[in-house]
């Protein structure tokens, strides 16, 4: 009886597909296609990037033919109302300090990945994740080309967009070491 | 009529009998006098003189299967900030909307009144439930998805907690504590602990932060740390006892009490483990210069706020008043709250209406006889960790900065509110 039970259990997690919680035996395993469909979220290694690659003149056109030029304007100048979207060009000189500067997420992001990332979830509004990997790349390269971060030939893949080195640097504050019952800021504001 | 039916009918006659005898000695009244105006039926009469008869209202399909509030309660939530970008928007979008602070009662809001705030205008997901999973995948033994079936099936919580929106800041020009404070919220949440999953699933040691991810449009998406997921983060189907409402996040939320609101990720369907902080959109957004300022826009401070009085609200004359308001921690539970009728000279314990619960909405009351001079009324929030809510003053000495009008506390602002009271009884912004 006690074997013929384990041996049910072991034909259990021997099948990913019917495979359930440990303790409670609800839910099940997704499988490695569902998981790359579903996994969009692109780390500062890089590590989940798709084939793919652009420049920042492939950029220029997909950044016309996507429309983006609508709402964020000629060259990432910013878009005229109602829509409004925020410019992703800075204006200021590349002499005026990073937090002085406009925040535009090609300009301030401390990784290229995030800037990848936000471009394939989240654009363009109302088709969001209908671009190619390759326009993303191109549409990355031509945003931070625009901001002077990277050369207009330079080609950015895999490889290259994850060692982009961002003008904020290691400008910026890390969130503190979070534990149960932490004070926010110890001392603050006495 | 049945025979079980017969004795509650004769019981029923001797109550009219006994009312219509009551009609008649308070006036003489007969029962076709008090009949309702608007001509329905009632198989009681009333023993109400005419003066105190109220109108019906009409039952109907809608009122008997989900009800609704009287008609003479108004209160309404308003975009925010004021004279910000109107929700909805001439597309039908949603922005940030702010709770009608000064009318709430208690402390929970209802879900109708619950604030709203989204990561960049956006229309409200139409999730169809059964279709619906949350996928948890990354640096775990074992990834796994569960349908909201499946979610509900496991052992559950029912926890108050509040959600507050970083946005919610007071200044100078806002006039009422709807446009000062609005942007906070308490609901009973009731779901999964996160903990549960994680455990199901099997956290590597390598586990250190997650991202947790919506279904919206723009797929929000935010990194915190994993002793969160592991403590006290709820993955919620139900608010205020019923499912949760679209625009707070049908059918499933996250909920990391006492985190900034943008952490409490809406139409959650994937929490991937990870190694490090993940700088999504979200976080980018939440970017800041100093790790003080960072470590301040993070977990909410100690913060309160009096409701009544409150701006653009009118004391008819001296007398006796209830201070009435909200406190609450991301810290935990709120520990004290001291309310100060002079300007901040004295500082007065206040009372709880309820045991404060941990982060989560605390009403308190102070007694108050106004002798009709003018003065500014303010109260100050203490948690159980010790953390104070502090003056803006004390914020900007913290910072070595001078305290100009327009002074922007950093981080998300906790700092104490003053209400004016002026000779005539008018209640405006202290800042002003």
């Amino acid at each position: 009886m006690g074997s013929l039970r384990l041996l049910t259990i072991m034909l259990l997690l021997g099948s990913p597909a019917f495979a359930q919680s440990p303790t409670y035996g609800v839910g099940r395993t997704p499988t490695e296609e569902e998981i790359r469909a579903l996994d969009i979220s692109i780390g500062p290694t890089g590590e989940e990037l798709p084939p793919g690659r652009g420049t920042a003149k492939e950029g220029a056109e997909v950044y016309q033919q996507q429309g983006c030029i609508a709402c964020h304007g000629e060259a990432g100048i910013g878009g005229p109302a109602p829509v409004g979207a925020p410019a992703l060009k800075s204006e200021k000189g590349q002499d005026v300090p990073i937090w002085q500067r406009e925040r535009i997420l090609p300009l301030r992001a401390p990784f290229a990945t995030t800037v990848w990332d936000f471009i394939h979830r989240g654009m363009p509004l109302g088709r969001e994740g209908t671009l190619t990997a390759d326009e993303v790349y191109a549409l990355t390269a031509y945003l931070l080309f625009l901001n002077k971060v990277i050369p207009e030939d330079e080609v950015l893949d895999k490889e290259s967009l994850p060692k982009v080195k961002m003008p904020i640097g290691d400008h910026y504050g890390r969130l503190p070491d979070w534990k149960p019952g932490t004070r926010r800021l110890e001392g603050y504001p006495y | 009529m049945g025979s079980k039916e017969t004795p509650m009918g004769s019981k029923r006659t001797s109550r009219r009998e006994l009312l219509r005898s009551g009609a008649a000695l308070a006036g003489g009244l007969t029962t076709g006098a008090v009949a309702p105006a608007l001509g329905q039926t009632h198989d009681h009469a009333s023993g109400q003189t005419p003066a105190q008869v109220n109108p019906m209202i009409m039952g109907s399909k809608e009122l008997i299967e989900y009800g609704q509030r009287s008609h003479y309660v108004t209160s309404v939530r308003i975009p925010h900030p004021m004279g910000g970008r109107p929700s909805p928007d001439a597309f039908g979008k949603v922005f940030h909307v702010a709770s009608p602070l000064q009318d709430s009662v208690g402390v929970i809001t209802p879900s109708s009144l619950h604030y709203v705030a989204t990561t960049r205008g956006s229309y409200m997901p139409d999730i169809d439930p059964r279709q619906h999973t949350l996928m948890i995948h990354g640096l775990v033994d074992r990834p796994l998805t569960f349908t909201m079936e499946d979610l509900k099936r496991l052992p559950s919580v029912t926890r108050l907690h509040f959600i507050e929106c970083a946005g919610n800041r007071h200044n100078a020009r806002q006039r009422t504590v709807q446009e000062t404070h609005g942007m906070t919220s308490c609901a009973e949440w009731t779901g999964v602990p996160l903990s549960t999953l994680l455990k199901e699933c099997g956290l590597k040691s390598s586990a250190t932060w997650f991202v947790a991810e919506g279904a919206e449009e723009v797929k929000g998406a935010s990194s915190m740390p994993i002793a969160k997921a592991m403590d006290d983060c709820i993955i919620a189907y139900g608010m205020n006892g019923e499912a949760v409402r679209p625009q707070n996040g049908f059918p499933l939320r996250l909920i990391p009490p006492g985190f900034e609101g943008i952490f409490h990720t809406k139409y959650l369907r994937r929490i991937k483990i990870v190694d490090r902080y993940y700088m999504n959109y979200n976080d980018f957004g939440h970017l800041d210069k100093d790790t003080e300022e960072a470590a301040l826009g993070f977990q909410i401070g100690p913060k309160s706020v009096i409701t009544h009085p409150s701006g653009t609200q009118q004391l008819p004359g001296r007398g006796f008043y209830e201070i009435r308001g909200l406190a609450w921690s991301g810290g935990g539970a709120v520990k004290t709250v001291e309310v100060s009728v002079d300007g901040g000279k004295k500082w007065n314990i206040a009372q709880f209406t309820s045991t404060p619960q941990r982060m989560a909405h605390a009403r308190f009351t102070f007694p108050w006889n106004w002798d009709g001079t003018e003065t500014e009324i303010l109260s100050r929030a203490t948690d159980e960790t010790g953390q104070v809510q502090p003056l803006r003053e004390q914020i900007a000495q913290w910072w070595n900065v001078p305290l100009e009008r327009n002074y922007r506390v950093p981080g998300l602002d906790n700092s104490i509110m003053p209400w004016k009271i002026a000779k005539d009884g008018s209640v405006t912004n202290g800042l002003s």
